[in-house]
């Protein structure tokens, strides 16, 4: 009897999770349907919304590459992705070895403190940087994003790599100044190659997070083919006021799943991130 | 050659001061071991002498040049860290050729001189792995090849047999101790076990919260410690030290013998010694016990080869004694050694 | 024992460098990171102060200092009532689940089991997934004649006859009617947070040394007894840090409520995010713009205080 017991609550658990599952991931799996139904099957409020009730189609996606500027976005994106990384990893990796390393005691503080600008949010800065923006001539450009993103990627990448750096063993560093570098030297040459994973991981993030990014897209960029994905398919995708939405669905999925993949895989280290290295 | 002063050095962190105005030379070519219980400053010393640390006071001078305020790598010292620090992502040919090549030294060069301390450590067969393929003992050796390939004027080594296993740290100990004689390089040693330092060392220097206690062969230091510090630190088990008003007598274990077996020519000190508790150890058999009336009892312990087979049986009460020139006296109140015969 | 001759590079000739000192290069290296920080947040922050003190707009930009007046005309705007209501309604209330939720599922997800790189992932997906876009899924999900909710609420039979559960309409209105509005980003807000909470969560559970629960067992306690002594103290600052980032994204959200709402109907689902943007941005008024998100820092504020008080006690032993 045992082992009934021992099925029940496996099958428990099972269940428990399946619904969680289904629960996060329905509006996604709506997603992949509706990106290739029919209009017709779409739109007939008696279809069953699950099933296709009419053959796939590739129409929406045709659509999508075609008559939008979706394609557009995703370069946009991407290249506000790049430049965001870049910026970020010339800024946080130097700043949070510093601070991880040589700055005894006030080293620990000025780190939360860097951490803690994380918590400002968008909807208070929006408005001074929307100023910015128009006072040098940069509004309805790319370049907008790419020089305000940084506001959350480098507090949230210094703390995250801060972490990372203590790690490594002072030993070693030590050893490489003693066998002949400087100390600029040591941490270039011996700290950083040890110090991939960190680094990998502050670029998923500066990406990732630059792509999910909506408040500051939505107030720098109205210029259709300058939209970056985020705000692009949401507010892009309506003809008059009607939402197309196979393609709609189509453009959202493809924004949404390669990201995802990347991200869950270093979603430990970002949970680190925010519990400030509590979590181990 | 190899000739490191230390002069006036104080390193304090905050308030503490883990390194208290200390003064000292080294010998040419000799086996230094700093020693003493964790926080004596005895570490703190060793990084300052490598530059990683910076004292609050105080100079460093090695071979004449003044080094205070040089970086490491201008030392032309070379050190292996208690982790051994070998790079993980190198092979053990690449960690050895490291500070040959961070100075710029030329491959043909570079390839021979590895080869060279490689040999001198029998690792030349470990040269393609890498650092966590290997042992403990075979990391040990090659973090030791890596110091010695750019031929340092200074060898400093911080506590680098703590990591092997009891067995091994023999053996490890007295090749150590084989290599330093052969090669001749000055070597400062940080331990804080006593008995590695008796074994390695030429000179010991017993520290204790920032400050040397005393610096001598081992043997000075055993036979004739400068206080009560060094006298208790140094021996296991600790020397003896009995209360005599406003002195204390010391003598070590195996001076303390029953009254029939100490040759004493200038006389000796006797007392009935209650035996509380014996520990049989093969080689030698280890009497716990006190001395002196009951109400007053001090505990003491004596160490009887194993030849002595007298029977001591727990509870009774013996005549032992200490031949006068074993006893040592010190100041109660300071702790320090007092010269002169015991009374 | 000879070795192969190499000279030494004569140590007169080099000297210590700027590359070599400790505490110059700290501060070079930790600059740039500094002045992006003061120049990109605080100065904007301090000019957020500023705007809401003064009169402008986008066609007059200029900082003419008027006072606390336009806080005084917030708090007299209806709207920004609703604003303030729902920022506080939403946020605690989806927190409030989050937490419960989360705690449930991290549990769940301790135990081994088959498949659990893909639940993973499934479970993450709202979090892993742009907002934006994960938020347009919800909201073909809410739609007033398509909505799959509605259409298997009919084919239940709660939906759509006299004698239904939920009323003899064939829709529910969910994003038009107030009250079904509110909860449907309520709903979206939960959905948002809640893999984030549960993995902050996971990591804490799987932080408790094995020794203490083993200990327990031994001593005779009962999982009911475990949970309450053991787990539930030692995981209580990894919780509070899960339900304090969860406030800060909730309560600071624009995108959900944008995406979905607009903020209607009639302004039922303002927060105050949304109504910045409505006011600020879109209408032109800085100055009261910026007061109306001003309104979100105080809370803010003692957030951040929390979160390092409790990030301080996360030395589990």
């Amino acid at each position: 009897m045992a082992s009934l017991g021992k099925l029940a609550r496996r099958g428990g658990l099972y269940t428990l999770l399946g619904g969680f599952a289904f629960f996060s991931a329905f509006p996604f799996y709506w997603m992949v349907i509706a990106t290739f139904k029919r209009d017709h099957d779409l739109f007939s409020p008696l279809n069953n919304p699950f099933l296709f009730n009419e053959p796939p189609t590739l129409d929406h996606l045709r659509l999508l590459f075609t008559e939008t500027h979706f394609a557009g976005y995703l370069t946009n994106t991407l290249v506000v992705g790049l430049a965001v990384v870049a910026i970020t990893l010339a800024t946080a990796v130097p700043a949070a070895y510093a601070l991880a390393r040589w700055a005894r005691g006030w080293g620990e503080t000025l780190g939360i403190g860097i951490f803690l600008t994380y918590l400002v949010p968008p909807t208070i800065l929006f408005i001074p940087l929307s100023r910015f923006a128009s006072y040098f001539g940069l509004q309805e450009s790319l370049w907008s994003l790419i020089l305000v993103y940084p506001t959350f990627t480098i507090p949230f990448c210094t703390w995250l790599l801060m972490g990372f750096f203590k790690t490594i063993p002072k030993d070693i560093e030590e050893q490489a100044m003693i066998d002949g570098l400087s100390r600029f030297e040591a941490m270039t040459k011996v700290v950083f190659p040890l110090a991939v994973s960190g680094i990998l991981t502050v670029v998923v993030f500066s990406f990732t997070l630059s792509m999910h990014e909506f408040i500051y897209a939505l107030t720098f960029i109205s210029v259709s083919a300058k939209k970056t994905v985020s705000i692009g398919v949401p507010t892009e995708l309506v003809r008059g006021d009607v939402f197309q939405w196979g393609p709609l669905m189509a453009g959202a999925l493809i924004a949404s799943i390669p990201v995802a993949v990347v991200y869950t895989f270093f979603l430990d280290r970002f949970v680190a991130g925010f519990t400030m290295g509590a979590v181990k | 050659m190899g000739c490191v002063e230390i002069r006036g050095v104080s390193k304090a962190f905050g308030n503490v001061l883990a390194v208290d105005h200390v003064d000292l030379v080294t010998n040419e070519g000799e086996f230094l071991v700093l020693l003493g219980p964790s926080g004596c400053g005895k570490t703190t010393l060793l990084r300052m002498i490598a530059g990683i640390e910076t004292p609050t006071e105080g100079e460093f001078v090695i071979d004449g040049r003044v080094v205070t305020g040089l970086p490491p790598r201008l030392r032309n010292i070379a050190m292996v860290f208690q982790s051994y620090a070998l790079y993980p992502h190198m092979t053990v040919f690449r960690n050895i050729a490291f500070p040959l090549r961070a100075r710029g030294v030329d491959e043909s060069t570079v390839r021979k001189k590895v080869e060279w301390a490689a040999g001198m450590f029998q690792i030349g067969r470990l040269l393609d792995r890498k650092p966590r393929e290997l042992s403990g003992g075979e990391r040990q050796r090659v973090a030791l090849a890596r110091a010695m390939v750019r031929e340092p004027s200074v060898f400093l080594l911080d506590e680098p047999l703590s990591n092997l296993d009891a067995l091994l740290r023999t053996s490890a100990r007295e090749e150590l101790r084989q290599f330093q004689r052969r090669v001749g390089v000055t070597t400062i040693y940080v331990t804080h076990d006593q008995v590695e330092a008796m074994g390695l060392g030429d000179r010991i220097v017993v520290m204790s919260q920032g400050k040397i206690r005393q610096v001598g062969t081992p043997l000075d230091i055993y036979r004739y410690p400068a206080d009560t510090f060094v006298a208790t630190f140094v021996g296991s088990p600790p020397m003896n030290l009995l209360e005599q008003e406003d002195v204390l007598l010391g003598f070590r274990p195996e001076t303390f013998l029953p009254a029939d077996a100490v040759e004493g020519s200038e006389g000796m000190v006797t007392w009935p010694f209650e035996v509380t508790y014996t520990e049989y150890l093969g080689a030698e058999r280890l009497v716990y016990g006190n001395v002196g009336e009951k109400s007053k009892g001090r505990h003491v312990i004596a160490r009887l080869p194993g030849s002595l087979t007298l029977p001591l049986d727990t509870g009774k009460t013996y005549p032992f004694a200490v031949a006068r020139r074993d006893l040592r006296r010190f100041d109660r109140k300071s702790g320090l050694a007092v010269p002169g015969d015991a009374a | 024992m000879t070795s192969p001759a190499v000279s030494p590079p004569s140590p007169e000739t080099e000297r210590a460098g700027i590359l070599d000192r400790e505490g110059t290069l700290a501060k070079l290296l930790i600059a740039p990171a500094v002045l992006y920080i003061v120049a990109m947040i605080g100065f904007p922050f301090v000019l957020a102060i500023l705007y809401s003190l003064s009169s402008s707009t986008t066609g007059d930009p200029s900082l003419k200092i008027v006072g606390l007046r336009n806080f005084g005309a917030a708090l007299s705007d209806p709207v920004f009532r609703i604003a303030l209501r729902n920022t506080f309604l939403f946020t605690l209330l989806s927190q409030a689940i989050v937490i419960v939720l989360s705690r449930v599922l991290a549990n769940a997800l301790m135990k081994a089991f088959r498949g659990k790189w893909i639940v993973r992932f499934l479970i993450m997906l709202p979090w892993t997934a742009p907002i934006s876009l994960g938020t347009i899924g919800w909201l073909w999900m809410y739609d007033s004649i398509f909505s799959p909710i509605d259409w298997v609420l009919r084919y239940l039979g709660a939906l759509g006859s006299a004698a239904a559960l939920f009323g003899p309409q064939t829709n529910l209105y969910w994003l038009g009617v107030p009250g079904l509005a509110i909860a449907s980003v309520i709903i979206v807000n939960v959905w948002r947070i809640l893999p984030l909470a549960t993995v902050i969560q996971l990591g804490g559970l799987s932080s408790i040394p094995r020794d203490l629960i083993e200990a327990a067992e031994v001593d005779g306690a009962t999982p009911w007894r475990r949970t309450l002594s053991i787990t539930i103290p030692l995981t209580l600052p990894i919780v509070s840090i899960a339900f304090l980032f969860g406030i800060v994204f909730t309560f600071t959200d624009l995108v959900v409520v944008y995406v979905l709402t607009r903020g209607g109907p009639v302004h039922m689902t303002q927060v105050l995010s949304t109504w910045t943007f409505f006011k600020g941005i879109e209408g032109g008024d800085l100055a009261q713009g910026a007061a109306i998100s001003l309104f979100m820092f105080p809370v803010l504020a003692v957030v951040a205080a929390l979160i390092l008080r409790m990030a301080r006690r996360t030395e589990v032993v």
